[in-house]
């Protein structure tokens, strides 16, 4: 399946097909009720221009009512004109707030600083960037920061830990991208958005499949059968997979485990934090 | 014998007791209003489910003064509860108890504690180590928890001992909606359910409760499946309900003369196939 053509008659046929019908109200709920209970009646997101953040905004603002949702802008002088056009007819669409800060007065200084950066070095001082503005503003705003990371950026590590990895709630952060896809076609996200490659928008011209050398369609379908179906690589090899691509999609989730646990703690009592102190997060809520 | 049965499909508020007991006072006055003669809770409905440290103190003796206020409130109607239990001598049960005419009728503490995926029940509690039916206003009821309910051995020791009404508590979450159809936890345990109630011509009265915990969806979906496998009552997914199902001693008696399973049923061949293949296993 091409998740940028309509879907086809037999998609439930596909394992990585979820029943958006079902997927919608849990996910809303999530939103609704962790709000409640933390007692912050607000979100606000990075609104990129891109899929996910599209996504997780319809998400708050059909959880929400939209004047409880704030859509952060936050472009670099780089970044394509069209992201910043898309996010702000979505947020049109949805009736939520928006505000547009650029980074490129925050960022230009360091990096004339330091001129030998690397794209990669500059992308994710960018990410972190945004999540200090994000995070700053969900102060000012009385309002929760909500994640944009999906499940095959998350399981890849392709992302910024501490910088767009990071919020309180991430309401699809279990869905892997072809389902983000699958789930914006139901929830009426504009075509503009959805038919898009996928960028990080880091320099002009970038796509992520094109950085990660595959697609998302064949990342996400080897994913899902080793991940959520623990097929062994010997398992995956007889459905069709290639043994290159089941390693290098191994070396990448092991590699990244950091990105997806807290720092490590060095243990010293007897009841040290993760280990042997456990709570949930919802502690007291 | 008619009995109402009414299941508070709810969402408790996680490690807050008191929160909790004020709900289930709550639902009680409704299940009275409603004019029922039993009201079923969900699993750990005193206190939540993703309990973790917190296990020892949101714990109950059986003497607490909250059992005490449940065992007051028996006397108007039967109380189905999920709680966790401390015993004498410190350990934490995944308990459930029956109370009727003001005082304790039955205790199942939860045998098999889930301990994989997303589960780790065997860190935080004891586990308990019967399975037996009781009598009560009703007729012959066995208790279930959630896991339970997956051993069909479980499901087969209380069957065979003469059940009538098996209440089934759970803290489900939702999970799986790869596919057309409904969850799967919905679809598995409907299938439970009815498979239970049908095999031995019993009611399975199911409380699932709803609410979300560290961003865990528990999916409801309570339900009252009659002994010859239909659905008497089904409530909402995701949705806190009152449901109630009207039960008929009569409906399990003619389920048994139109199919006499458990009258033909072998309890010998089963003990002794049982055996051998224990006898088998430890050489």
């Amino acid at each position: 399946m091409n998740a940028h053509t309509e879907p086809t008659p037999r998609e439930q046929d596909d394992p990585l097909w979820v029943n958006p019908e079902l997927v919608l109200p849990l996910l809303e709920g999530f939103i609704r009720d962790e709000i409640t209970k933390v007692g912050i009646p607000n979100v606000v997101v990075n609104l990129s221009g891109g899929i996910d953040s599209a996504v997780s905004c319809v998400l708050a603002a059909r959880a929400m009512s939209p004047q409880n949702v704030t859509a952060l802008m936050l472009p670099y002088k780089t970044s394509h004109p069209d992201s910043l056009g898309d996010a702000q007819t979505l947020a049109r669409q949805l009736g939520i707030q928006t505000m547009t800060i650029s980074v490129t007065e925050q960022v230009d200084p360091y990096f004339e600083k330091f001129p030998d950066m690397t794209p990669l070095r500059k992308a994710n001082k960018m990410a972190r960037e945004r999540m200090t503005i994000l995070y700053d503003q969900a102060s000012a705003l009385n309002a929760l920061p909500l994640g944009t990371s999906n499940k095959t950026e998350l399981l890849l590590g392709y992302g910024t830990i501490y910088g767009d990895m990071a919020s309180a709630l991430n309401p699809i952060g279990d869905l892997y991208k072809t389902q983000v896809w699958q789930m914006a076609r139901h929830i009426d996200v504009p075509e503009e958005i959805v038919s898009k490659k996928p960028t990080a928008d880091l320099w002009p011209g970038q796509t992520d499949e094109s950085e990660l050398g595959f697609t998302y369609e064949k990342a996400d379908r080897l994913l899902f059968h080793m991940i959520d179906r623990r097929r062994s690589p010997e398992a995956l090899e007889r459905m069709g997979f290639e043994p290159a691509f089941i390693q290098e999609i191994e070396r990448r989730v092991k590699q990244t485990q950091f990105k997806r646990r807290l720092p490590l703690i060095a243990k010293v009592s007897m009841r040290t934090i993760e280990s042997d102190f456990r709570y949930p997060r919802d502690w007291g809520r | 014998m008619d009995f109402k049965v009414g299941i508070a499909q709810i969402a408790p508020a996680l490690g807050d007791v008191h929160e909790n007991m004020k709900r289930i006072e709550r639902c009680i006055e409704r299940a009275l209003d409603e004019k029922t003669d039993l009201v079923v809770f969900p699993e750990l409905a005193l206190t939540g489910y993703t309990l973790k440290d917190m296990v020892p103190s949101v714990s109950l003796r059986l003497d607490s003064p909250e059992l005490k206020r449940l065992m007051d409130a028996s006397a108007r109607l039967s109380i189905a509860v999920g709680f966790v239990e401390e015993s004498p001598d410190y350990r934490f049960f995944n308990s459930a108890a029956y109370l009727e005419k003001g005082r304790i009728v039955h205790v199942h503490r939860k045998v098999y504690l889930p301990n994989y995926g997303m589960f780790e029940e065997n860190r935080d509690f004891a586990a308990g180590s019967r399975f037996r039916a009781f009598n009560a206003a009703f007729g012959r009821c066995g208790i279930l928890i959630c896991e339970d309910m997956w051993h069909p051995s479980a499901a087969y020791v209380i069957a065979q001992d003469g059940c009538e009404l098996l209440i089934a508590l759970s803290c489900s979450p939702a999970r799986g909606a790869q596919s057309d159809g409904d969850l799967y936890s919905a679809d598995a345990w409907q299938t439970l359910n009815r498979v239970y109630a049908h095999l031995f011509s019993q009611y399975v009265v199911y409380a699932n409760r709803v609410g979300y915990e560290d961003g865990v969806g528990y999916w409801g979906g309570s339900e009252a499946i009659g002994p010859d496998g239909s659905v008497i009552a089904r409530a909402k997914q995701f949705e806190e309900q009152f449901l109630t199902a009207e039960l008929s001693s009569d409906a399990v008696r003619r389920a048994r003369i139109s199919s006499p399973l458990l009258r033909d049923e072998r309890l010998d061949i089963t003990l002794r196939e049982l055996k051998r293949i224990n006898r088998e296993r430890e050489q």
